[in-house]
């Protein structure tokens, strides 16, 4: 079972694993530093339910659950 | 030919987006800067120019972006400049990278990307006041020296740094370096070869291997609409390439950004210490209220709520002070031409009504620029869209549309050019096309004219301003299912990610929102003032034309006539004196008559007459046509136009008791409806209706030809007419069928 950032609870962190085959915003989010290895915090959910905003490295960037999705988690062992 | 020893070295400024770099050009050029456009792009370019000891130079401000892979068009303006590939710019003497100091490996990617250009660099890192505040302390001169090119430090907000960068700016230009560029792996390198091989023989002359790699890496690189490469060939090269790259187990879409983050972890290696832990910066205490699940959507409201106050009550006393200094100078110059009726008309009612038309709107402008300017400047801007996204999610547009839909609520043309900020080209033009459906304030006399001649008088106050109420979201109601139906079936819009970046707040400079608020201002001016004054004056020159003396008889027989009828006892000499009295009631009767029968006798009458059938089903008569004609290019200037067709003369404004009298009054004088009332309740809606859904806006339609070309500005002409007109037909013929 993978884990994957649009499942993470608010407030929780993980390290990336891998980006999803096809994943469409691949080549974007590691631009931006959402590398695997990095550990990623999530910190809020919009009021509406999406998108989702999450922390690493010292910034901070919101993307769709749709996109989020796509970016695997290593689970804590 | 090009004599390189006088022409001014170019500079190029580039950075990430929200770290300042805007402020640092501001600060380095000062009041020397002008604003132009890219041949070929709606991106605007800015550029300045500054002294460097004993020479200028020129400093180009180019789009923020977090890499070479162009997704919008402001990015792809940024490759294009550097490689030199825009027509009429020359590659770069020096490139500036603006690094926020306090995230400097993911700045320095973008320079990594640069330094394959081979372009001299210097680097600055801002924000360095608030590195040392986070306890990060950076080794400048090992940085530089593992660089290979100057690093200066820098607090954009301070005049010291803009000369400590001025300084290092002068001696690179003298002694240049070079960022050293990324070692590929071999089967980068061979991939790249293999693309150059199999592309057209001058294409693959003219690109530098770091073009080549954007073929190779992005997924949809916006430099392929650039060669002249059919596009199965294309792709198949493509394909092959990444397949090589593959082949060494590197996934060809991950590949660039793994391998450069490598080399620039190699490049800062020492050079970043820590001293404590991180504080937790101010930004995520305000976060914590402003993204707050309930209060951030009313505090969202709020500010939004004030924005648009403002832009109606700020602005204002300045548009009455517009309107009232025309009317002024119309008033003055009047006198002088009354010698030469054409030119007086041409003056007055052409030349000052065409320049005021477009300036009245300008205080609107610059209060709304200045505040999208502060809640971009202090990051907020990043937030709204992040609340809004889901709102604007379902059809197809996103959190970044709100601001410009917003904006066209005060006037279109602020609001589309605030769409620059859209990264997705389809999602910018989606928000553009909708854009002028928004209520904007043109149409509000229009609303108040109808509505207080025909919805109060019989249903109350109460039913009147709810109407005028909802006459606010026929627009919006009409733009967001239209929205759907482009994305769908038009624009094929795939579906579109929304990464973004969420800055720290900070606290805008003065000067920054300044400078934007004059820079939109002047670009509206130029671009919309100069199209609404053409048109004002086409119009004109058709509801004057072409004026035959037969007309002006023909109006004083008929006074003369019905002068004698009403009153038998006055002889004709009488009434012929008093005629020819200045200020006799019976003089602007017959001036009043004269001008309406002009009007109908004109080339845009006889249109409205010709084109009358046309609005038949709407149930408009020929007056209303051509009040709508007329209304093209403007639509607030259907009051006048209906003031002159109604004898009232065009000096009447929207709560004019005449007009909203002789309108009550009209009657149909032929066809099958005559003797019935023309502005029945269906009329009088459909007329509304007509007008919150046409492009009634040349300065609109001049911003879209602008920002979105040629063809979309036809398209979005053409569509909105055809919903209008249908919206009118609809309301007519079903108040027919119910009323």
């Amino acid at each position: 079972m993978t884990a994957t950032l649009s499942e993470l609870p608010i407030g929780q962190s993980a390290r990336i694993k891998a980006y999803e085959k096809g994943s469409h915003t691949e080549q974007r989010l590691m631009v931006m530093g959402l590398l695997p290895g990095v550990e990623v915090r999530k910190i809020r959910v919009a009021p509406l339910g999406d998108p989702i905003a999450v922390e690493f490295a010292g910034s901070c960037v919101s993307l769709r659950r749709r996109e989020a999705i796509g970016v695997l988690l290593e689970t804590p062992a | 030919m090009t004599q390189t020893s006088t022409e001014p070295p170019q500079i190029a400024l580039v950075g990430n987006p929200n770290i300042g770099k805007t402020t640092l050009f501001n600060l380095l050029t000062g009041m020397r800067q002008r604003v132009g456009n890219y041949p070929g792009v709606t991106v605007s370019k800015k550029i300045g120019t500054l002294r460097l000891g004993e020479r200028d130079a020129h400093l180009i401000d180019l789009p923020g972006t977090y890499s070479l892979a162009a997704a919008s068009l402001d990015e792809r303006v940024v490759v294009d400049v550097l490689s030199g590939k825009l027509p009429g710019t020359q590659k770069p003497d020096l490139v500036v990278c603006v690094v926020d100091a306090t995230n400097l490996t993911r700045n320095l990617f973008l320079a990594a990307q640069i330094a394959e250009l081979a372009i001299p660099m210097v680097i600055v890192l801002n924000q360095w006041d608030l590195a040392e505040r986070q306890g990060l302390q950076i080794d400048t001169d090992r940085l530089s020296a593992q660089l290979r090119v100057p690093i200066v430090p820098c607090v954009a907000t301070r005049k010291e740094s803009a000369q400590r960068v001025k300084d290092t700016l002068a001696q690179a230009l003298l002694s240049p370096a070079c960022l050293p560029p990324i070692q590929w792996p071999d089967a980068v390198a061979a991939a790249t070869a293999h693309l150059r091989a199999a592309m057209p023989k001058g294409a693959a002359a003219d690109l530098e291997d770091a073009e080549v790699h954007r073929l190779l890496f992005d997924a949809n690189s916006a430099l392929a609409e650039r060669l002249e490469w059919p596009e199965d060939e294309r792709r198949k090269a493509v394909q092959e390439a990444r397949a090589m790259v593959q082949a060494s187990g590197l996934n060809p879409l991950a590949a660039e950004a793994l391998l450069q983050y490598d080399h620039i972890n190699g490049l800062t290696k020492g050079v970043q210490t820590k001293v404590g832990e991180l504080a937790k910066g101010q930004t995520e205490s305000i976060d914590r209220l402003l993204m707050h699940r309930g209060w951030g959507l009313a505090i969202f409201a709020a500010i939004m709520y004030v924005v648009f106050l403002s832009v109606y009550t700020w602005a204002g006393p300045l548009m009455d002070g517009i309107e009232w200094a025309k009317g002024g100078l119309q008033d003055w110059i009047s006198p002088f031409l009354a010698g030469t009726p054409m030119l007086q008309s041409l003056m007055v009612d052409a030349v000052i009504e065409g320049v005021g038309a477009f300036l009245v709107f300008l205080p609107q402008i610059l209060v709304l620029f200045f505040f999208i300017s502060l809640l971009e400047d202090t990051g907020y801007m990043a937030r709204a869209a992040f609340l809004m996204d889901k709102m604007f999610g379902w059809c197809g547009l996103n959190g970044k549309s709100f601001v410009p839909l917003l904006s066209s609520y005060a006037c279109a043309v602020p609001g589309i050019m605030a769409t620059r900020t859209i990264e997705d080209p389809k999602a910018r033009l989606a928000t553009i096309l909708i854009a002028p459906f928004m209520s904007c304030s043109a149409r509000l006399p229009v609303y108040v004219l109808l509505i207080g001649a025909f919805v109060e008088p019989s249903h109350g106050p109460l039913i009147a301003s709810l109407t005028l109420f909802a006459m606010h979201f026929v627009g919006l109601a009409v733009a967001l299912p239209t929205v759907w139906i482009l994305n769908k079936f038009i624009l094929k819009t795939r579906p579109q990610p929304f990464v973004l970046e969420m800055p720290r707040y900070h606290v805008p400079r003065l000067g920054d929102v300044a400078w934007r608020m004059w820079e939109s201002g002047w670009e509206f001016v130029k671009r919309a003032g100069t199209v609404i004054f053409a048109i004002t004056i086409i119009i004109w020159a058709l509801l004057y034309f072409p004026r035959p003396d037969a007309v002006a008889e023909e109006a004083r027989a008929q006074v003369i006539a019905e002068q004698q009828a009403a009153d038998p006892s006055m002889n004709l000499e009488a009434i012929e004196a008093q005629l020819q009295e200045e200020d006799s009631e019976l003089a602007h009767v017959l001036e009043r008559r004269e001008s309406s029968a002009y009007i109908e006798q004109s080339y845009m009458g006889r249109m409205g007459k010709a084109l009358q059938p046309v609005f038949h089903p709407a149930g408009f008569d020929w007056r209303i046509t051509v009040g709508v004609l007329a209304s093209f290019p403007a639509r607030e200037v259907i009051i006048s136009t209906l003031g002159v067709i109604y004898s009232l003369g065009g000096d009447v404004d929207e709560e004019s008791p005449g007009l909203q009298q002789a309108m009550a009054n009209a009657t149909w004088q032929e066809g099958t409806r005559v003797g019935m009332k023309i502005f029945t309740l269906p009329v009088v809606f459909g007329i509304m209706i007509f007008f919150a859904l046409c492009s009634q806006c040349g300065a609109t339609l001049a911003i879209i030809k602008k920002e979105a070309g040629t063809r979309w500005a036809i398209f979005s002409f053409v569509y909105m007419t055809v919903l209008a007109w249908i919206g009118a037909v609809l309301c007519f013929q079903l108040g027919g069928v119910f009323g």
